[in-house]
């Protein structure tokens, strides 16, 4: 299920001139409210994207993630806030005319309709010439992999065919915004990563700006170019892939994305935060985490962990991981915290293993109120 | 989401076949012969009473052509208007208010529950005074007969695939409401849709207490009226209206199920309509 070399070259420049036309429109959301009934979902949300972006949305169900998709794409109102798509608000033109493309979670294909049919449909809307239609329908679906299934009906399509088929269908349009509303979470892991990766090159390729909603945390940081981790409504941080995970803004995104430990540490004010006897430097919204008792968030390479008798904790599992082996400690007072070691180093450690377990300090950490 | 498919939607005939008979036990068989020693008796019972003689006869008898084009026309107009009203009715239902839904099934159960006698006395009220007094007032009394049935149909339609999201994709593609009802909904309702009319276009053939309340010659009241003159030719009628609803009814079930099987729809059969569950095909890559 690799995508068409030939999309590169000579159904690509057919493409190109059908799916790429519209590229790249900047994406402002301003202030976004939304409540439904006494359920505030969407809480002040402000996003700009850049033209030819790839931002996700990060969250749990409930955020408000999906909310903020579909007010884009024109089928939710916002109660306060606006949307601007290329220096226009779109508040007053209905989903019909707003020239997004959209890939929905479920799959939306046309049942009546062959792949080609469905992908043709938007430029059926638009009046394009039927010769000229099927010929820019058919090069999309060359460039999913899927121009010999041009004929077939939904009903005869796997999942991903189905999906590879709507994100022609969405493309086909030459879309100034392409909405993605979770549109892997219905595969299986295998094809997932497969459409994944088909989706990035695409857009890539196409350079159209594209608002991704997810709730898998592993498709965000591998396709986006930054990613919003949104909680309650509101957007808890923006950042690229790295930064998010390497210099989370607070708690809930440093144990949203990734695995966090928490330790036991004592905060005295300022920037340093004592932990597992050692002064380490914080980093983060930590203005209103008060001076006393708190916890230290580390990630499992943040910490490291050697086999010495009488050390302060014990290995109670271990998880290959690849070159990696992720190991469960149970430090003193019942503090499970989760460490990452070479596997050819973590031979030995085993659960039952006493261990010391350590904070190099040289990286800076977050801290929270204590759980 | 379930990831097996039936035979009959990858369209292999033969598997299918297999399957229904290795599927179908002794006792189903007694059931079906048991009924069809329950339906077939009385049919053969009045093919003997009637004789071939009198069904040559059926049709040259006065009154006989304009009782059968009555309810035919009656049926059109119940069909299509039926239609027309219960298919955006119900997709705005499902989509705009699905809150409304119960109160839906409530309100349209009423025809079943409320006598002829009052439907009749509530449409006269209500009616045109152009209207009173003609076979079309029928058609629209029938309308309110056949909405129940229609309603179910269309619901459980609806109820098979993801309308709003179909709409939504629609939406987002270009395609304003009417073109979004025309080319999507409509197409993916076929099922529903014949289901409901044919369950009208039976209801209306059969129909008589209200016909026969309002004064009109349907073919129904015509047989029961020539049922004073001649019985053997007053059964031949009956079997034969019988059999042109039931050759009438296969034609419409045909020509649907064909195209619905195409699409992987459900079948549409003179009882019930098949679940259209759309099951996809497992991951085939």
């Amino acid at each position: 299920m690799t995508m068409n070399a030939a999309a590169g070259t000579e159904a690509g420049g057919s493409v190109r001139g059908a799916a790429a036309g519209g590229a790249g429109a900047p994406v402002v959301l301003d202030s976004l409210s939304r409540s439904f009934g006494a359920v505030r979902a969407l809480d002040g949300l402000s996003l700009d994207i850049a033209p030819g972006e790839l931002v996700a949305l990060l969250g749990p169900s409930g955020c408000g993630k999906t909310t903020a998709l579909r007010i884009v794409a024109g089928f939710e109102f916002a109660d306060s806030g606006s949307v601007i798509v290329d220096g226009t608000d779109v508040a007053p033109v209905p989903a019909a005319k707003r020239d997004m493309g959209m890939v929905f979670q479920s799959y939306s294909l046309f049942p009546n309709m062959s792949a080609l049919d469905n992908v043709a449909f938007g430029l059926r809307m638009r009046k394009i010439a039927p010769g000229e239609r099927a010929k820019r329908a058919t090069a999309l679906l060359d460039m999913v992999g899927l121009a010999p299934q041009a004929r077939q009906y939904p009903h005869q399509l796997s999942g991903g065919q189905q999906q590879r088929v709507a994100l022609a269908r969405a493309l086909a349009i030459e879309p100034r915004v392409l909405l993605l509303d979770e549109p892997l979470s219905a595969l299986d892991a295998k094809v997932r990563l497969q459409l994944r990766e088909q989706i990035r090159t695409l857009q890539q390729r196409l350079g159209t700006t594209t608002l991704f909603v997810t709730h898998d945390q592993e498709e965000a940081l591998s396709m986006a170019d930054r990613v919003g981790v949104m909680k309650d409504g509101r957007l808890e941080q923006i950042a690229t892939p790295s930064e998010l995970y390497s210099r989370p803004a607070t708690a809930f995104v440093a144990e949203f994305v990734g695995t966090m430990s928490r330790i036991p540490g004592n905060y005295s004010g300022g920037d340093e935060v004592t932990a597992l006897g050692r002064n380490v430097p914080v980093h983060g919204e930590h203005a209103s985490v008060s001076p006393g008792e708190v916890d230290v968030l580390v990630r499992p390479e943040g910490l490291t962990v050697e086999a010495v008798t009488g050390g302060n904790g014990i290995v109670t599992d271990r998880t290959f991981l690849g070159s990696l082996t992720r190991l469960s400690v149970l430090l003193s007072g019942d503090i499970a915290v989760k460490v990452d070691k070479t596997s050819t180093a973590a031979t030995d450690l085993v659960p039952g293993t006493s261990v010391q377990v350590s904070i190099p300090g040289t990286e800076p950490v977050l801290i929270a109120e204590r759980a | 989401m379930a990831t097996v498919a039936t035979a009959e939607q990858l369209g292999t005939q033969a598997p299918r076949s297999a399957a229904r008979r290795r599927g179908w036990p002794v006792w189903r068989w007694a059931i079906l012969l048991i009924a069809a020693i329950y339906f077939g008796i009385p049919l053969y019972a009045g093919l003997k009473f009637a004789g071939f003689k009198a069904f040559t006869q059926v049709t040259s008898y006065p009154q006989f052509g304009s009782a059968f084009a009555l309810s035919l026309r009656l049926a059109v107009i119940a069909t299509v208007l039926t239609l027309v009203l219960m298919v955006p009715t119900t997709v705005y239902v499902h989509l705009r208010l699905p809150r409304v839904r119960r109160a839906m099934e409530a309100i349209t159960i009423l025809p079943i529950v409320i006598p002829p006698i009052v439907l009749i006395i509530g449409v006269l009220k209500v009616a045109p005074g152009w209207l009173i007094g003609t076979p079309d007032l029928l058609g629209l009394e029938y309308v309110i007969l056949a909405m129940p049935f229609a309603y179910r149909s269309l619901d459980s339609g609806l109820r098979s695939f993801d309308v709003k999201t179909l709409v939504e994709a629609s939406n987002s593609l270009g395609a304003g409401w009417p073109t979004t009802l025309w080319r999507v909904v409509i197409p993916n309702l076929r099922t529903a849709i014949l289901s409901a009319t044919v369950l009208t276009v039976a209801l209306v053939l059969g129909e008589y207490t209200m016909a026969s309340l309002d004064n009109f010659q349907t073919f129904p009241v015509w047989i029961v009226n020539f049922e004073q003159n001649s019985g053997p030719v007053s059964v031949a009628a009956s079997l034969l209206a019988l059999f042109v609803t039931w050759l009438l009814l296969m034609l419409i079930v045909t020509l649907g199920s064909r195209r619905a099987r195409k699409h992987g729809g459900g079948e549409v059969t003179l009882f019930s309509v098949s679940t259209q569950t759309r099951q996809i095909v497992g991951e085939a890559e």
